[in-house]
């Protein structure tokens, strides 16, 4: 929706933008000559960009059209009401049963907490979302409990949720939501 | 990742039965926000990339294996703060590492700050939360982390009053 889109001029982020993708084309050069002159690091290297790309890229599409569906779809009076000014603790509960469903890690918990800031939820509860997912996410917790136990999983989740929460409360009092950035 | 795309086909197909219009409009945000996130991504890829090379296992298993308790979950905090490992990766050397007698405070603090600190993703986390957002709530990870660690040392009881 365009009424949510604040229109400011941001020639910082254009330069920084040109850098990332300078950065990123370095790096195909460098991977290229790689596999040219069949140097051994480079070409691990490569392959080890190449395992999270192809993670991470089978999850996007996905993940956006979902973003994108949230925000014709959801109106914007709903996340208010639920995620706004006025939410008290009932806020911080779906925001953690919305961050247990992520899927992915925090590459794409970031855009999803992006798109509640601008469909009106408060700060602290975009920095809990964020926060959350980040030690909730179900498929992680599984194979975490898997690998260390049940009890560590536990005493992890037990501990960090409220964690979170406070902390999530104090950075949201602390900052106003104008300093995300549009 | 099947029910993923199971939710997400379905919610689709729903939105393209109430209108096709709206549903439309959702693709074109879709797009212009997976377009947002593409520079920093690329980096992002390329910075793990460079991390898995030089911090390989044997490095992290040196590391969170010292004998002292408190250094162990310094250094441990630190690696996970500046490391990035996918979970199917670091899980089952955590398990490992808990085999070889490795602590359970040591491995909390490493999984932890894994999970809530990423100096690595400062790129993209900047993105969207800004500089001084994505550098405060770093720190409140990190603070998190070690309280975590604590809490896991008095339940399996590796440190005491």
């Amino acid at each position: 929706m365009k009424s949510d889109e604040p229109v400011k001029p941001q020639p910082k982020k254009k330069a920084r933008t040109r850098i990332y993708l300078g950065i990123a084309a370095a790096f195909g050069i460098f991977v290229a000559i790689s596999f040219l002159t069949r140097f051994g690091s480079g070409i691990e290297i490569a392959e080890n960009s190449w395992h999270f790309l192809k993670s991470m890229i089978l999850l996007f599409p996905a993940a956006f059209i979902l973003i994108g569906l949230f925000e014709i779809w959801i109106d914007r009076s709903v996340v208010e009401r639920h995620l706004g000014k006025q939410s008290g603790l009932l806020g911080y509960f779906w925001i953690i049963l919305l961050a247990c469903t992520v899927m992915a890690p925090l590459i794409v918990a970031l855009p999803m907490a992006h798109s509640l800031a601008k469909k009106g939820a408060k700060l602290q509860l975009v920095i809990g979302f964020i926060s959350a997912s980040t030690v909730t996410r179900i498929p992680m917790t599984l194979f975490e409990a898997s690998y260390l136990g049940v009890p560590f999983t536990v005493v992890r989740l037990l501990v960090s949720v409220p964690l979170v929460i406070v902390f999530s409360e104090i950075i949201g009092r602390v900052f106003s939501k104008e300093t995300l950035p549009g | 990742m099947i029910y993923l795309y199971g939710i997400t086909a379905a919610a689709l197909l729903a939105s393209l039965i109430f209108s096709r219009k709206k549903t439309l409009a959702a693709l074109k945000i879709a797009s212009k926000r997976f377009m947002r996130l593409v520079p920093p991504f690329l980096v992002l890829t390329v910075v793990i990339a460079l991390a898995l090379f030089f911090i390989p296992n044997e490095v992290i298993s040196k590391a969170l294996g010292r004998e002292n308790l408190l250094l162990g979950v310094i250094s441990a905090s630190l690696l996970g703060a500046i490391s990035f490992i996918p979970g199917f990766i670091v899980f089952p050397l955590c398990g490992l590492l808990r085999e070889q007698g490795v602590s359970y405070m040591v491995l909390s603090a490493f999984t932890t700050t894994l999970m809530m600190v990423g100096i690595l993703t400062f790129p993209v986390e900047k993105e969207y939360l800004g500089t001084k957002l994505t550098i405060v709530r770093n720190v409140a990870g990190l603070l998190m982390a070690a309280l975590v660690a604590v809490a896991t040392g008095f339940v399996f009881k590796e440190i005491g009053w």
